[in-house]
């Protein structure tokens, strides 16, 4: 039903005149719809002279949607990911460069810190709208109850899974039927053991999947697996369904991204609890963060370049920003806006600010099928570790296929 | 007499064809042909006619044959795949008998039958996607009815969805609820057409129970096995809502199928090329099976007359 919704609306878009500004947005859901209805708002407040017409697709939808609009019906603005995400369409010369708006509005000020995840070849293609923290959200009351304090390297992270365990709790809660939550942890384990350079080589195809240097990353990870420190079956499981263990207190920790403190605090139990950024490995290793940052962009066919333009320098509005990214426990990529009050993304915004180097996300910094193979591998890791050798053999294989051998 | 009057009976029927026939052309033949075409090509789906400088297709590059090697060669998946599709063509077939246990249990004359039989067939009429959503609740390890039910026997629950050899019979397990009522209602409507005077003649010959069925009133059933087997055949060929909604192909691809992966390579990989070769090879299978079909059911019908 939603397909056949966004097709209406794929068509009837095009019925909008010159003289408005047509975005597709993937901003679904209650809550982000809301969020950006007001950003829009906010906008037209300040340029009335333009008319804005939102489509709205199903966020998961977009992701297919994308590349038929991008090439059929332009929109003037498209909401999407920065990274390697962007550059796949900046490569087919579907993004618009938009490095004016970026001088013009003093976005390479307020914004710097984004820049480089928007970037090709010293030129900017889209405006960052808003980034999240990842990290490990924990039971603090479960914590507390077991006198066990949040671990600062690995071996306490092991200590503090066998006290759990010992205590008939799943340690670690993960559903990797999605495959992406199982990402988060080699994004973790790679970034801590190996640093943040080697892991954007990695990512970029520049290193083998079958280089010594990961040993070490599959050994530790293979360490947790093996001492049972993950939720059990957790191949069947979105990572929705496994979150309602952390509900229901059947295990203590998730690593995933800031976005689901909205879910703690539907299900009205934010005050159990807490964040903690993950644990080093290594010393001498800067501690590297994922941070997968959310943006806009002006296609290369759009017909009203000029209001579009209009609309990303609109992030440069510190008010407008931070109310958008804060309503979805996102933070602003703009330095003016408001710092967060919200306890997870004060946390947030603390830790990225010192981190060593901000990784977007597995799947946004590689391509999308060596994401998809590799993200396959790692999840039959998570269950059956032993066949180690095989699946990094054919995620190089993948590799050597897209990139060429080294 | 004028040229339409004199030839109005030979044209009069292509002109009736015209819009059916153009139709088909477009929407059917055309494609098959340009997957083809695109299939010998490196194209990620996007841009299919940007050109270079020089004239030349920019997105659109002629690999031969290169994207059939790899399939052949590279892609462990692609086996995998092409396994499961077996698998799905042997075992769904368990759904022909299954119906027509149900229908002979069915036909029965008594008060409220009507609204029984509605009941059976009700599964058929959900959407896959459905079915798809309640299977992966029953086989949910941790709060579905499946793991309840083992529970109540002292077992310990079956992730049947997460493990690679068990997850791609859990699916056909679900394709038989619908599947099931579907072979059903297509005996249930054989079984009233069975000839009475057949059924008398064979009871007083002596024949009941097994013999009667196998002897007498499967072979009168014969045109509802033909349609059962073909659409339960090609509904396995194609399978593919129950596997997105159930297992996303997992885990780690174990559930795949040749429409899975295509779908997958193609939309989410942006491979179009290489999705158009796996659609090839599919096209080719069903092909072969379609062929023989027809075979088949030409000879048999030569048979007859």
């Amino acid at each position: 039903m939603k397909k056949l919704l966004t097709l209406v609306i794929l068509f009837t878009s095009t019925i909008a005149s010159a003289g408005t500004l047509v975005i597709n947005s993937n901003q679904s859901g209650e809550d982000a719809k809301a969020a950006f209805d007001q950003y829009v708002a906010d906008f037209s407040a300040a340029h009335p002279e333009v008319t804005v017409v939102v489509n709205e697709f199903e966020h998961e939808a977009y992701k297919v949607a994308i590349r038929n609009f991008l090439t059929s019906e332009v929109p003037d603005v498209a909401i999407w990911f920065a990274g390697n995400r962007m550059k796949y369409f900046v490569d087919q010369g579907l993004f618009a460069d938009v490095s004016d708006v970026w001088s013009e509005y003093g976005l390479n000020d307020s914004m710097a810190s984004s820049k480089g995840s928007l970037t090709v070849d010293g030129k900017q293609y889209g405006v960052p709208w808003g980034y999240y923290q990842w990290g490990m959200y924990y039971r603090k009351d479960i914590f507390d109850e077991l006198g066990i304090n949040t671990p600062r390297d690995f071996d306490e992270l092991k200590w503090v899974c066998a006290m759990l365990k010992k205590n008939n709790y799943a340690p670690i809660a993960i559903g990797t039927k999605f495959l992406w939550t199982a990402a988060g942890w080699f994004d973790y384990l790679n970034l801590r053991i190996n640093g943040y350079q080697f892991h954007m080589d990695l990512t970029a195809g520049k290193v083998s999947y079958e280089d010594p240097r990961l040993d070490d990353v599959f050994d530790k990870w293979a360490e947790l697996v093996n001492g049972g420190c993950f939720l059990e079956d957790h191949a069947s499981y979105s990572w929705q369904d496994a979150q309602s263990t952390m509900i229901n207190g059947e295990s203590a920790m998730y690593l995933l991204g800031n976005f689901i403190t909205g879910n703690f605090k539907a299900a009205e139990m934010l005050d159990k609890v807490d964040y903690f950024q993950f644990p080093k490995i290594y010393d001498g290793v800067g501690m590297a963060e994922d941070a997968p940052t959310d943006t806009m962009h002006i296609p290369a066919g759009a017909k009203n370049i000029e209001d579009a333009k209009k609309f990303l320098g609109f992030m440069s509005n510190p008010e407008a920003a931070s109310k958008w990214a804060k309503s979805r426990s996102f933070l602003s990529p703009n330095a003016n806006a408001e710092p967060p009050s919200d306890r997870f993304q004060k946390m947030g915004f603390k830790v990225l600010n010192e981190a060593s180097g901000i990784a977007q996300f597995f799947d946004r910094d590689a391509n999308p099928d060596m994401a998809k193979t590799a993200m396959e591998g790692f999840q039959e890791f998570m269950v059956k570790p032993d066949r180690e050798a095989k699946i990094r053999a054919r995620l190089e294989r993948e590799r050597e296929r897209i990139h060429g051998s080294l | 007499m004028s040229f339409w009057e004199r030839n109005q009976l030979k044209l009069a029927p292509f002109i009736f064809l015209t819009p059916a026939v153009s139709l088909f052309l477009l929407f059917v033949i055309y494609p098959i042909i340009d997957s083809i075409w695109v299939s010998f090509h490196d194209w990620s789906g996007v841009a299919r006619y940007a050109l270079n400088e020089d004239g030349t297709y920019k997105n659109f590059k002629w690999v031969g044959l290169k994207n059939y090697i790899d399939l052949f060669t590279y892609d462990d998946e692609f086996y995998v795949s092409l396994l499961n599709n077996l698998k799905w063509f042997v075992f769904s077939l368990l759904a022909i008998p299954l119906g027509l246990l149900l229908a002979l249990f069915l036909n029965q004359n008594i008060f409220g039958m009507r609204y029984i039989k509605s009941f059976f067939y009700f599964p058929f009429v959900i959407n896959a996607v459905v079915i798809g959503v309640i299977f992966s609740w029953f086989y949910n390890p941790k709060y579905g009815s499946l793991a309840y039910l083992l529970n109540i026997f002292g077992l310990d629950p079956i992730p049947v969805l997460s493990d690679e050899v068990l997850a791609t019979y859990g699916i056909i397990a679900a394709s038989f609820f619908p599947g099931i009522a579907y072979t059903m209602i297509l005996y249930i409507t054989g079984l009233t057409s069975v000839s009475k005077e057949m059924v008398e003649a064979g009871r007083i010959d002596g024949a009941s129970g097994l013999t009667m069925l196998w002897h007498i009133i499967i072979p009168q059933l014969r045109p509802a096995t033909l349609i059962a087997v073909v659409v339960t055949i090609v509904g396995a060929l194609r399978s593919f809502d129950l596997i997105a909604v159930m297992t996303l192909g997992g885990p780690w691809g174990s559930t795949k199928v040749l429409a899975y992966k295509m779908y997958e390579e193609a939309l989410f990989n942006f491979r179009m090329g290489y999705g158009a070769a796996i659609a090839v090879i599919l096209f080719l299978l069903m092909s072969i099976y379609i062929a023989w079909f027809l075979y088949r059911l030409f000879k048999q019908e030569k048979g007859e007359k």
